[in-house]
């Protein structure tokens, strides 16, 4: 009888093993990802370290690479190896930066996930709102999830209010570059400017 | 009513005109007047540093009920010019439901103060102005500009407050115009006094959007070019969910390599 129970629990176990594994859809990520955020921002830990505990976050729940290739734009194919590289690291660097910088403002973000779309077995858009409050009106924000691997989905964009801030840092990376001569190294310049500030 | 009449004509002349030339480089700025524009959005920064936000922090720190008051108020002067767009984009169902609205709270709402019409069932819902309804005709945006204190606008969009400012608008119109036909209460300066408050209530909404904006960006100027124009877009598109941010096209070109 021993046996029996424990065969019945050790399914049991197993079943939600596989269920955590294989079922974390992209809105539960969002959900559990925004509220692990909220965590952070509410709790009294000292502004650096809240920073460094979101730069965390950011690094596990977005696909760095990814953004980081699609904002160059049409200046991605004009890259050499090297140059790829470097830019790689500098822009993970300001990427996470710039990322727990615009965050880490906020003591009072609750997000609440309201459904989700999806597009193809790429693409999914998860749809929520960051809960208003006295002192700032309820915002729409959209997240596309990267669900190319579905056990490991990754944000490459978050549309605020239907601005995207992925295009927005788009336009502003082939700005520096045109104004520049199209010289990727100004890009460099200002990329290492913001990190040392 | 004449110069009414006479601005919805020219806006379907300009739509005439110019409707099939829209939107040529998709997906391109057009910042025709770049090193202009840099150096107003240069003066307007300062501008804001010296006036505006401290101007918008001193709002902020009203009781919340005024605030909110304010903001409700402006809401429904708004729609002065967003029923006559309602009108223009064929949306009557909106048009009617944004004059209900208006009849509600400038009366039992106070001018607007309160928002009485919303338990009615007449619901907020998006302004519109002159700009927006270029848009929807099919007008291009043509070129981005950047206006001194005004800030960042289009051809386009500058088209559409010359037509309100021209007729279009009938706040303007009894205020700045002095149109005596509708109401003789109103003078210059409650014009202008509405849109400097309407511009502060804006700024005050976002000033931690703003700093962290600013801190955060390597291209200002880039950065605030582009969700204008980004916004500018979801308005004309009147779409509160998908927008073309939302399109794959953009992202496949990243796969596909």
């Amino acid at each position: 009888m021993k046996i029996l129970k424990n065969f019945f629990f050790s399914i049991f176990i197993f079943l939600i093993l596989i269920n955590n594994s294989w079922s974390r859809s992209p809105s539960e990520f969002i959900s559990s990802l925004s509220s692990e955020a909220s965590n952070i921002l509410s709790s009294k830990l000292t502004k650096d370290e809240k920073i460094s505990r979101l730069k965390e976050i950011g690094e596990q729940s977005v696909d760095i690479e990814g953004v980081g290739f699609y904002t160059l734009g049409k200046y991605r194919k004009m890259l050499s190896d090297s140059q790829k590289k470097q830019y790689m690291e500098l822009f993970k660097d300001y990427f996470l930066k710039s990322f727990s910088g615009r965050l880490v403002g906020y003591t009072d973000a609750k997000i609440a996930v309201l459904s989700e779309e999806i597009k193809n077995e790429k693409y999914t858009i998860v749809y929520s709102k960051l809960i208003g409050t006295s002192e700032r009106p309820e915002v729409k924000i959209d997240w596309r999830v990267y669900t190319k691997d579905p056990e490991n989905p990754l944000i490459r964009d978050l549309i605020i209010e239907g601005l995207s801030l992925a295009r927005t840092q788009k336009e502003e990376f082939n700005s520096i570059i045109a104004n520049n001569d199209g010289k990727i190294e100004a890009l460099f310049e200002n990329l290492n400017k913001f990190i040392e500030n | 009513m004449n110069r009414i009449i006479t601005t919805l004509l020219t806006i379907l002349i300009i739509q005439l005109l110019v409707v099939n030339k829209t939107l040529s480089d998709e997906g391109e700025v057009k910042d025709c007047f770049e090193k202009l524009n840099r150096a107003t959005f240069a003066l307007n920064m300062g501008l804001d540093k010296i006036i505006f936000k401290p101007i918008s922090k001193g709002y902020r720190k009203l009781p919340s009920p005024i605030r909110t008051g304010t903001g409700n108020a402006l809401n429904n002067l708004s729609n002065l010019i967003t029923i006559p767009n309602n009108i223009l984009q064929g949306d009557f169902g909106s048009a009617a439901n944004n004059s209900a609205r208006l009849l509600i709270n400038t009366t039992l709402g106070i001018a607007g103060i309160f928002d009485p019409a919303n338990s009615f069932g007449f619901e907020k819902r998006d302004k519109e102005d002159f700009g927006q309804s270029l848009g929807v005709m099919g007008v291009g945006e043509g070129c981005y500009l950047v206006l001194p204190v005004l800030g960042p606008t289009t051809i386009r969009d500058t088209v559409g407050s010359l037509v309100a400012m021209n007729g279009g608008d009938v706040w303007h119109n009894i205020t700045v115009r002095d149109d005596e036909e509708y109401v003789r209460e109103f003078k210059e300066s409650d014009y202008w006094a509405s849109r400097i408050t309407s511009g502060i209530d804006f700024r005050a909404k976002n000033l931690e959007a703003f700093d962290a904006m600013e801190k955060n960006s390597v291209d200002l100027y880039a950065t605030v070019r582009s969700l204008y124009l980004q916004d500018r877009k979801k308005k004309i598109s009147n779409s509160s969910g998908k927008t073309e941010t939302m399109d794959d096209g953009d992202w496949d070109t990243l796969e596909n390599q």
